[in-house]
């Protein structure tokens, strides 16, 4: 642990770096490729800075600007907010299996997301469709419940948020099949629940990351301003309340912040696994357990795989497009085992 | 004008679901103090140090931390005049020595800023105070025992508090070490201005480093002053309910406690004779 600690600037100039070169990977792939000149071109216009005549099709700035351009920043604000929100709840509940869903959000989702793609019409309110916001709603509720769950004697202690977590999971998961059973005809629809379920990364409307954008954004900057609490949560609650931690405020905080990232990755992305637990893991075998760190980097790092992700789910079957959770899990699960069969015993948990 | 006590608690009164707690606590700490909380298992020592900290809220009764009441005090506050030091520190991840230390300035930091040059000095000065200088880069799930309560002392003390709370600061500590921190933190209330109390097991160990005893027992106090007073066999043995001898220490002049679980054999008579040490 203390030979992996590198300084702070090297650290985040290498992973901009990282996360430049897979935004523009991700621009530049797809059934049609893109130049990078070609890029840089047309962005410049879009912005009223024209370099030279127009050299490339009229439908490469269509597909650049209204397809491929939402797509990869909706993958990347997606990555980010899982990441972050993974970093936030391991923090918060001192457990290393904790993920973006594991108080509540993924069955809350999943279940509103099947109902509405069983009963409700397929309206849109700023590009969002009636699945999107009801998953949204809906793994809000969900944690909201498990957080009304878990308060005894007017506090939620970690560990019953945990219980209180696994057993609404539970619960609204089999909800959801049952919503299935019960609907005639869904069989129909089945298809679209499961890739939904399994995720992707869905952005239809620019609108919609004006939207999820600035929740995300504003999300990760209030989740580094609990880096301390989560760093002093180390020692344990009644130890970081001595340490000066407002407990009950800071986990409401937490907890609401970390709910309403994995909401906003939700709404755009469906239920993207793995993500929100290995992203925070390795880089705490990399950077060591500083929250202050962790944070910023979670959110680069997991902008950047996952934005490398989908341009692989787009490209690996192209014209088909495969679910992206699928190659999170494939490609980032062996390499976290990689780290931590290397590095575990050294900086991991205990 | 006289001091304000640093602590005050006026008939504290708190029962858990199981009955136990503390029933009536009035006890006042003068600036400067240091004492020892002695009692038998379950008398309500660590409840008592909750109950101060902060932890716990009194269901009857105050408590007044430097003359306001503490319940009307924010947390952050509160940590930069009061820390604890723990039994034991357990860590979910592994932290340097230096980075457990300076987590005792989180009351200090800012949001959205991390520890400041300030934070930083202030944390290499308690490593120095209490030997750790050495230690600072190593984990602190390698350190003995007895580093790793040092460790925690200076966690404790980089929040700069007035008031030290500590539980059983020796429980877990060879004879060595016992003696190394309670010397450390006699050394720390004259250098540092601090007022110490702690719960204690040894009453011996409580004797030798503190200059006032406080006897819990099933939640009240049964004796408060300086050690002779409360260091004698019939309290000892109305508390704990064990024969005790108590004589002089040969080396200091405080009262020295022997286990004499057979009283009908009287083997103080002889005893009383055999001192070849006069201090």
């Amino acid at each position: 642990m203390r030979t992996r600690r590198y300084p702070a600037l090297t650290v985040y100039a290498g992973l901009v770096g990282l996360l430049l070169c897979a935004l523009v990977i991700g621009v530049m792939q797809g059934a049609v490729a893109l130049s990078p000149v070609a890029i840089l071109k047309i962005l410049l216009r879009s912005v009223g800075m024209s370099l030279g005549p127009v050299t490339w099709e009229g439908a490469d700035e269509t597909i650049l600007l209204e397809l491929r351009l939402p797509r990869v920043l909706g993958a990347g604000l997606v990555g980010a907010a899982l990441a972050v929100a993974g970093v936030l709840f391991q923090g918060l509940l001192r457990n290393p299996l904790a993920d973006p869903y594991i108080i509540g959000t993924s069955a809350g989702a999943g279940v509103a997301a099947t109902v509405a793609m069983l009963i409700l019409p397929p309206a849109s309110i700023l590009g969002f469709g009636s699945v999107a916001l009801s998953a949204f709603a809906g793994g809000l509720l969900a944690v909201l419940l498990v957080y009304r769950l878990a308060r005894v004697d007017g506090r939620s202690s970690p560990v019953t948020l945990l219980l209180a977590g696994v057993v609404v999971n539970t619960v609204l998961g089999y909800l959801g099949s049952l919503s299935i059973v019960l609907f005639e005809g869904s069989e129909f629809r089945l298809r679209h629940v499961f890739t939904w379920l399994m995720g992707g990364i869905a952005v239809h409307d620019l609108r919609q990351l004006l939207v999820v954008g600035p929740m995300i954004v504003v999300g990760i900057i209030a989740a580094y301003g609990c880096a301390a609490s989560l760093n002093a949560l180390a020692v344990g609650e009644e130890g970081a309340q001595i340490l000066g931690v407002d407990l009950d405020r800071e986990v409401g905080r937490i907890i609401a912040l970390g709910a309403l990232l994995t909401g906003a990755a939700v709404s755009i992305g469906g239920l993207i696994g793995f993500l929100g637990l290995a992203v925070p893991h390795i880089l705490r075998l990399l950077l060591g357990p500083d929250y202050r760190r962790l944070v910023p980097a979670s959110a680069m790092v997991g902008a950047t795989i996952l934005v490398l992700a989908d341009t692989a789910a787009r490209f690996v079957a192209a014209p088909a497009e495969l679910p992206v959770g699928i190659f999170t899990a494939l490609l980032g699960g062996p390499l976290f085992l990689v780290l931590l069969r290397r590095d575990g015993r050294e900086s991991g948990w205990r | 004008m006289a001091m304000k006590p640093v602590i005050r608690l006026d008939g504290v009164r708190f029962t858990y679901s199981g009955g136990r707690g503390l029933t009536g606590i009035d006890l006042c700490v003068e600036p400067g103090e240091r004492i020892a909380i002695l009692g038998p298992n379950g008398s309500g020592k660590t409840t008592l140090l909750k109950v101060m900290l902060g932890l716990l809220h009194p269901q009857g009764g105050t408590v007044s931390f430097e003359g306001e009441n503490l319940s009307r005090i924010s947390r952050v506050e509160l940590a930069r005049a009061m820390a604890m030091v723990p039994q034991e520190l357990l860590l979910p991840y592994a932290l340097t020595a230096s980075e457990v230390v300076l987590l005792g300035r989180t009351p200090y930091l800012h949001r959205y800023r991390g520890p400041v040059r300030r934070d930083l000095e202030v944390a290499q000065e308690v490593m120095t105070a209490t030997d750790l200088v050495s230690l600072a880069s190593r984990p602190y799930s390698e350190l003995s025992g007895g580093e790793r309560q040092r460790v925690i002392l200076a966690m404790a003390l980089a929040q700069q508090p007035r008031l030290l709370l500590l539980d059983e600061p020796t429980r877990l500590l060879d004879l060595n070490y016992q003696i190394g921190m309670l010397s450390l933190i006699k050394d720390l209330t004259v250098t540092h201005g601090l007022t110490v109390l702690a719960s204690m097991h040894d009453v011996n160990l409580a004797s030798l480093y503190f200059d006032r005893m406080v006897l819990l027992s099933s939640g009240r106090i049964v004796a408060d002053g300086p050690p002779e007073q409360v260091v004698r066999p019939d309290v000892i043995r109305k508390v704990f309910g064990v024969s005790v001898l108590v004589r002089r220490h040969p080396g200091y002049d405080i009262p020295w406690l022997t286990l004499a679980p057979d009283i009908s054999n009287p083997i103080s008579v002889r005893e009383d004779t055999s001192d070849a040490i006069n201090p």
